[in-house]
């Protein structure tokens, strides 16, 4: 999978999701729900905005001095007897993780949530180790994907947003054998039965990682089942991949962010779990013997220094798909990426480049939603419009190669003069006066006081597809003409 | 103390009525007002998409026309707000860069202009007992900043009962370009906020963008449904009792 989800193209996608009548339906309904549980988890910390300005220091100090604070972060695992790998790729990471679980000839490994592990695909390598593998994916929603073949996950904090629990009933009864109802609570007894007796034989344990804290060589995990803790305190050999941007320089840091976090992803105060862990210290009762980190790259160093670069300041809350009224229409496995919505269609070109992720950027009306409740203040619309201008001006690639882009361009030349303005508006008013008008007209007042057009051409063809266009009003009757007389007459 | 008319394209190529109606209200608060020949549009539409420095000779122009207004008044949420984006487009040491930031200071969305500068709430528009639900256009409210205006306006409207739109914060699904470029993702949220209206039981929608009433209306007569729909500017010039009129024969502009 990766972090491409889908060798359909966008088109494609979008005529799957519109006829996911249920997905749609899924998504609008936890829109609508988380809207309300972050709205209140945030008046009740109060001075949002001036947590979000911390935030937002927090993480760009960090991005500024991402170097310094890697180094530190390592020098302390080390320190502490563990170990850290900087992969630059995908292949690297695996590779890495392929050598560790080989050599200690582990067969069982628990996973816990993480976006990463899914971007860098590291199930099926792990699945193809050994005929007799077992991974398991220990978050709930996760672990429904993974019986249910592997399916994508369609939202960063909510994998399996786009099932009801009819279907998590079904998937559980054809593959885990499972008689009983559609109870959540018998479905998640059913899960954890599962589970448990692989988490007991586990000797891998494979995270993702929150934060990594610089100044102690711990990482951070917030999680809601608690599969997290046990992921890192049975197994003896403990993984962590992690981006190379989610670090912070003290768990201070880790605090604030944990708690914009929380708050933005699941309308809670804190998660019921909040982790801080590495490398067991010879008087600690748990916790990982061998402990590895992998930090990953895989392209994220594409945008250091460059306009882009607050794209890594995302603590993946997820809080812009909650808003974005497109993924509310379209849900995540439209965006074919494993980074959906607003995030995912600036993060996805500038990980996995134009030629694959080109159209996302399009796929937004710019409405900034999620650049107005994004917790670490990334100005999402406006690198959506970056990622646009680089394809159009510096690329020259222009999206859908088609007459709308030539006809942006005309308009670009018609109005940026005042005589060309004048001669485009009457070329317009003239195209859009020889149209054939619609009889019906059952919008009262004086939109459609000249009438509607049901069928139009070119850039406006678009338009017509969907709803109807007013008809303009005589030339002589337009704003301009009025004003003149109307001036004259006083 | 003049008032520009920021004439936007849809506006002045297909609803004129709209323009009338905000001229008419200014005028009826003693306003006086010019239309710069030179303006243009505000550039959106290809800035937008990507088009950057196709747009600049159009963002440049619109700086160059309302150089010596002293206040900018726009009939349009989103286009208004396009000028509060302009000073982010010149690096420090360009000429325009100053110039736009004088253009932003002194833009204004109408409704905007009458409650914060004027400091007027009830124009004296009537209406007989209609009930009524607003359109909150994403760009007047995120990008302008303003959510407040257009509600305290409408409250003072005679006779018009205003009902809560359900899911007010989501985008009706214009979004200029995009219900052109991607009508298919544009269709399902327009259909919702139809749905969404119709909902609410209201007999009339106002919004303060064309752009968004162009493409919810254009929506419900393209399935057949009735419904009345407004501009603000229209809403506020309708049956205006005179005697209920905030008095500003004698602005006191102020700054925002």
């Amino acid at each position: 999978m990766g972090l491409s989800t889908s060798t359909k193209t966008f088109a494609e996608r979008l005529e799957d999701s519109k006829k996911d009548k249920f997905a749609q339906a899924a998504v609008a309904r936890a829109q609508d729900t988380q809207w309300e549980k972050r709205e209140s988890s945030r008046e009740e910390l109060g001075n949002w905005q001036e947590w979000r300005d911390i935030a937002e220091s927090i993480r760009q100090h960090t991005l500024k001095h991402l170097p310094h604070y890697l180094t530190e972060f390592s020098d302390n695992v080390a320190a502490r007897g563990g170990h850290v790998f900087f992969a630059a790729d995908a292949k690297e990471a695996n590779d890495y993780v392929k050598k560790i679980v080989l050599e200690k000839n582990a067969k069982k490994i628990v996973k816990s949530k993480s976006m990463v592990t899914t971007e860098v695909d590291i199930d099926p390598m792990l699945v193809s180790l050994s005929d007799d593998m077992d991974v398991l994916e220990t978050d709930l929603a996760e672990f429904i994907l993974q019986v249910a073949d592997w399916d994508e996950p369609s939202h960063i904090v909510f994998p399996a947003l786009h099932k009801n629990r009819d279907q998590i009933r079904e998937i559980f009864a054809a593959k885990l054998g499972y008689e009983g109802d559609n109870d959540p609570v018998n479905l998640a007894r059913c899960a954890r039965d599962t589970m448990r007796k692989l988490f007991l034989k586990s000797e891998v344990g494979i995270t993702g990682c929150n934060f990594a804290i610089a100044n102690t060589g711990d990482i951070n995990l917030s999680t809601n089942e608690g599969n997290a803790d046990l992921t890192i305190s049975i197994p003896k050999t403990q993984i962590v991949l992690m981006g190379m941007e989610r670090i912070v320089p003290s768990i201070k840091e880790a605090e604030i962010l944990d708690n914009m976090l929380a708050r933005s992803a699941v309308g809670q105060k804190l998660t019921t779990y909040v982790t801080f862990a590495g490398q067991k210290a010879d008087d600690e009762s748990d916790g990982p013997e061998d402990f590895h980190v992998v930090i990953l790259d895989n392209g994220r160093s594409n945008a250091i220094g460059t306009e882009f670069e607050s794209i890594l300041q995302c603590i993946r809350c997820g809080a812009c798909l909650n808003v974005c009224p497109v993924y509310r229409q379209i849900g995540g496995h439209a965006y074919g990426s494993i980074y959906p919505g607003p995030i995912g269609s600036v993060l996805s070109p500038v990980l996995g480049g134009y030629e694959q992720y080109g159209d996302l950027p399009y796929a937004s009306t710019l409405c900034g939603a999620c650049t107005e409740t994004c917790p670490v203040k990334i100005p999402l619309h406006e690198l959506l419009i970056a990622h646009r201008r680089v394809m159009e001006d510096d690329l020259k690639m222009h999206h859908d190669g088609s007459f709308v882009n030539m006809e942006m361009n005309a308009v670009g030349m018609g109005t940026g003069h005042p005589a060309m303005f004048g001669m485009a508006m009457n070329m317009a008013h003239a195209g859009l006066s020889m149209l054939p008008k619609a009889k019906e007209i059952t919008v009262e007042g004086s939109l459609f006081e000249y009438g509607a057009v049901r069928k139009a051409p070119a850039l406006a063809k678009g338009w017509t597809d969907v709803r109807d266009l007013p008809v303009a009003p005589p030339h002589k009757e337009q704003f301009r003409q009025w004003y003149k007389k109307h001036k004259a007459g006083k | 103390m003049k008032v520009s008319i920021f004439s936007t394209c849809v506006m002045d190529l297909m609803f004129p009525q709209v323009g009338i109606a905000m001229v008419e209200v200014l005028e009826r608060l003693g306003i006086d007002t010019d239309l710069p020949e030179q303006q243009v549009c505000c550039g959106q539409p290809t800035y937008n998409s990507g088009l950057v420095k196709e747009s600049m000779p159009t963002i440049k122009n619109q700086i160059d026309a309302f150089e010596h207004s002293d206040y900018v008044v726009g009939i349009a949420g989103s286009c208004s707000g396009m000028f509060k984006e302009y000073p982010h487009m010149f690096k420090e040491d360009d000429p325009y860069k100053q110039k736009a930031i004088d253009l932003a200071n002194k833009s204004y969305e109408f409704t905007q202009f009458l409650y914060h500068v004027l400091g007027v709430k009830d124009v004296g528009a009537t209406f007989n007992g209609e009930k009524a639900t607003y359109h909150r256009s994403c760009h007047m409210t995120r990008i302008l900043g303003e959510r407040e205006a257009p509600f305290i306006l409408l409250n003072h409207v005679e006779g018009l009962e205003m009902l809560p739109l359900p899911h007010i914060e989501n985008c009706c699904g214009f979004g200029g370009t995009f219900s052109v470029k991607s009508p298919e993702i544009s269709e399902m949220m327009v259909t919702e906020k139809m749905n969404d209206v119709v909902s609410t039981g209201a007999e009339i929608l106002i919004s303060a963008d064309l752009g968004c009433l162009m493409n919810i209306a254009g929506k419900f007569n393209r399935e057949g449904k009735k419904i009345k729909v407004m501009h603000i500017a229209e809403v506020l010039n309708t049956n205006v009792d005179l005697e209920r009129i905030d008095s500003v024969t004698n602005p006191v502009f102020a700054k925002i």
